[in-house]
């Protein structure tokens, strides 16, 4: 048993992107891999309204916690697909929150139509460090791209956050998520895009 | 085999709460199943219209909630378990029917699945249907999790079956959309065969019929009490002189907060899964040495009402607070730290809540028309025709996102159906035109009573039926005038046209907006019919394009592109048209510009037809747009 697994209580993950960028998969997955491993888990997602293009927002629950929603204050990692969406979470994180977050920029309609600008990303991730431990930056296009599509970014993402080992979950009970519940045209391609993510997470 | 169709064994699955609900129910012997998609609802019927055919179960998308409640009522009725499922105000809809059931009762299990929605995440409010229980006086259950709501979906079936009333399962965002493990039980054999015992006077509702029945139902109001108190579904946790009583998703947070305020000996909890008829005795129980109560649960104060009841007539001193400032708030949801805030306040024991970051300014993303919708150029056209001078109700549907800038084309919503309608009350009092929007499947849902009401009174309105051949909204579920299916292309099962027709529409004419010139042509001589009294129709169709690429896997020949050379940067297209594959932009030489996006442009055209610096570009075999 690993040191994590030793002081593993709870850890309450919120999960935000954009309509599209594959936020409820990648947090099927980590429900789904918590499950393989054996871990109490609960998951909360919205659909609906939510889904034309605005903010996805979705929690994963792990360990001794009976809430499926993350108020604001508790989330312990934010997983944040569009550098935005990090800035806007804020509020979910306290002073030892791990905050994942793509640094690619999706832009939302109130920007495109010159009704605002979008901030430097930078400053979004800096108001974002200023106030949590941790703030793990991920080129989430470049990575993707690497691994075989851009569309994979979601993977990129759940990989980096399977990489920090935050989660007492194996790589086996992560595979075997991964295997049960992608299509099988997407596996591959899926698999290395995960494993990136999953050796960027480790490195840090 | 579908997923939820497989054999038990001990298998555990993370499922959806609404999958859950379909698991318990196919455990439950269900083979009959009716609903209207509605949020946090719609899987329900979904995974059922998946796996209807393979379970042996008759699964329908019907028009209506009051529809899909009568039909699966007359199922049960003739001895097969039923199943229907809606949002919080379809019940609303559906209320007629459900009053009389319960008076009638059934012969087989009949659930009723009711979705709250607190905090409005996909609603227009946020009203407590537990008090639609309390109203009918039919028992009610509500999980806590999808494993609850996989097992009470089987018990109600068989409460229901027992005491020959439908029975609610009343579930919230929180339970329908939580995911979980669930353990599989076994699946029954063989089905029911249905059988209509004649029985005019116990089944047909006369004044006698009704009177008789009406003390029926109390007498079996009494009985269900019985069933209540026993239930194992109402249950005490932990012990001290404190106490919390809860239900629902807001018994998780109960949980955490005990543990959390290390209240564990200080505090017993009781957990109402059975929560109408409310079981008064195990309440009364509970209190009898207790100091005082807090009633936890979301929206109204219905178990906290149930709970002082309760003390008061048992003559109990106990202490009861529930809903108020620093304790339990009365709107939206709840979650673990507004329980450990109203917690703590109410027992007086130590608690820092969790410091809350402030978000730096933002510029926001709201939810848009996807690109390519036809919806937008419908607006479009309207607004050049009508402007800002005429009043527009409008309905409920993906076009409801029209109240956004720049469109702002909506002034009016209340409810289903109610464009239609509210047109005809405007049109009567406002010396303005009255130009209502309403989609297809609303029409089909609730629009065709407004239309006849607005014809037979002479009401002078337009009343645009935005048809985009499906239900986009709740996931592109069918309704009775669709022509496109997973099946391929099939003649409307009802037409729209001839309906309108049939409501006595003189002045009617179908158009598809995306010809945006044809469409204002249209509009501007439906105008002119409308200076005399009458109401007069706009179909306006054209696929969703999202349900069409999904379906045909239709692939893009052409895109538009800016040419930026003629581009005056007037900005009419982001402003009138605020297509989300536009922005405001700098090219490479560092000038402002405004560019098309490439990925997002669907190849609808309407932009190029409303300015003369966009042109088409041909592309390669790339992929489909609006995947």
């Amino acid at each position: 048993m690993t040191q994590a697994e030793q002081t593993f209580q709870a850890l309450r993950i919120f999960f935000t992107g954009v309509g599209g960028q594959g936020t409820l998969l990648a947090t099927r997955l980590v429900g789904e891999a918590a499950l393989e491993e054996g871990l109490p888990v609960a998951m909360s997602e919205i659909h609906g309204m939510a889904q034309r293009g605005g903010v996805v927002e979705s929690s994963v629950v792990v360990g001794n916690v009976c809430s499926p929603t993350i108020a604001d204050g508790e989330a312990d990692i934010v997983l944040a697909f569009e550098p935005l969406e990090a800035a806007r979470a804020l509020p979910k994180c306290h002073s030892k929150t791990l905050v994942i977050s793509s640094t690619v920029p999706v832009v939302p309609f109130t920007v495109a139509t010159g009704q605002a600008e979008y901030p430097a990303i930078e400053d979004l991730l800096g108001a974002v460090r200023s106030r949590v431990a941790s703030v793990i930056e991920v080129d989430t296009a470049a990575l993707a791209r690497d691994a075989g599509s851009e569309r994979a970014a979601n993977l990129v993402m759940l990989g980096v956050l399977a990489g920090t080992g935050r989660l007492p979950v194996s790589m086996k009970s992560w595979q075997e998520a991964l295997r049960r519940i992608l299509p099988e045209r997407v596996q591959e391609v899926n698999r290395r895009a995960f494993q990136t993510g999953y050796t960027l997470g480790r490195e840090l | 085999m579908h997923e939820l169709l497989m054999p038990g064994n001990g298998r555990r699955r993370l499922l959806l709460g609404n999958e859950a609900i379909v698991r318990g129910a196919v455990e439950g012997n269900v083979r009959f199943v009716a609903a209207y998609p509605g949020t946090p609802s719609s899987e329900i019927i979904d995974r059922f219209s998946q796996l209807a055919l393979e379970a042996g179960i008759y699964a329908e998308y019907s028009v209506n909630e009051k529809v899909s409640m009568e039909v699966a009522c007359a199922a049960a009725v003739s001895g097969v378990r039923s199943l229907c499922s809606m949002k919080h105000v379809g019940l609303n809809v559906a209320a007629d029917a459900f009053m009389t059931l319960a008076y009638v009762g059934v012969k087989a299990g009949m659930v009723i699945v009711v979705a709250d929605d607190p905090f409005l995440h996909s609603s227009q409010n946020e009203q407590d249907n537990r008090y639609y229980a309390k109203m009918a006086g039919v028992p009610m259950l509500e999980p806590s999790t999808p494993e609850e709501a996989r097992a009470m979906t089987t018990e109600a079936l068989d409460l229901s079956e027992e005491y020959g009333i439908p029975c609610i399962l009343r579930t919230t965002t929180r339970v329908n959309h939580c995911r979980g493990p669930v353990t599989f039980g076994d699946l029954p054999s063989k089905a029911p065969a249905a059988v209509f015992k004649k029985d005019p006077f116990n089944l047909v509702v006369v004044p006698m019929v009704g009177r008789k029945l009406r003390l029926a139902l109390l007498d079996k109001l009494k009985k269900l009490q019985d069933a209540s108190e026993h239930s194992s579904l109402n249950f005490t946790e932990g012990s001290g002189k404190w106490g919390v009583v809860t239900s629902g998703a807001s018994y998780l947070f109960v949980k955490d907060s005990v543990r959390d305020l290390e209240l564990e000996g200080r505090v017993k909890v009781l957990k109402l899964g059975f929560t109408f008829p409310y079981p008064k005795a195990v309440i009364r129980d509970f209190m009898s040495d207790l100091e005082k109560v807090l009633v936890v649960e979301e929206l109204d104060p219905f178990l906290e009402e149930a709970v002082r009841i309760t003390a008061q007539e048992a003559g109990l001193p106990v202490l009861v607070a529930g809903k108020g400032d620093d304790l339990v708030p009365r709107a939206f949801e709840l979650d673990a730290v507004k329980v450990k805030k109203a917690m703590s306040s109410f027992f007086q024991v130590d608690y820092e809540p969790p410091e809350v970051f402030t978000a730096p300014q933002l510029p926001s993303r709201p939810p848009n028309l996807c690109p390519g919708c036809p919806h937008r150029a419908t607006y479009y056209s309207v607004k050049k025709v009508f402007g800002d001078e005429a009043v527009y109700p409008t309905d409920i549907g993906c076009y409801t996102l029209g109240v956004l800038p720049p469109l702002r084309m909506a002034d009016f919503l209340i409810c289903m159906g109610s464009g239609v309608s509210t047109a005809g009350g405007f049109s009567k009092v406002l010396d303005q035109p009255v130009v209502a929007f309403i989609g297809d499947s609303t029409f089909f849902h609730s629009g065709i009573t407004g239309l006849i009401n607005g014809i037979s009174h002479d009401h002078r309105f337009l009343l645009v039926v935005l048809d985009n051949g499906t239900t986009a909204m709740t996931g592109h579920q069918p309704h009775p005038g669709i022509e496109l299916t997973p099946e391929g292309k099939i003649e409307p099962k009802v037409s729209l046209e001839k309906v309108i027709a049939g409501c006595g529409v003189k002045h009617a004419a179908t158009v598809n907006p995306l010809q945006v010139k044809k469409t204002q042509d249209v509009l501007q001589e439906l105008r002119r019919t409308m200076k005399e009294p009458g109401v007069s129709v706009l179909i306006s169709k054209s696929p969703c394009p999202l349900y069409e690429n999904r379906l045909l896997g239709k692939r893009r020949k052409v895109v538009f592109e800016v040419d930026e050379s003629s581009c005056d940067l007037c900005k009419r297209c982001l402003e009138d048209l605020g297509c989300p594959a536009f922005s405001w932009s700098t090219s490479a030489a560092g000038d402002t510009c405004i560019r098309i996006n490439e990925a997002l442009c669907s190849g609808c055209s309407v932009c190029a037809q409303i300015c003369k610096s966009i042109r088409p570009k041909k592309i390669g075999e790339g992929k489909g747009g609006n995947e």
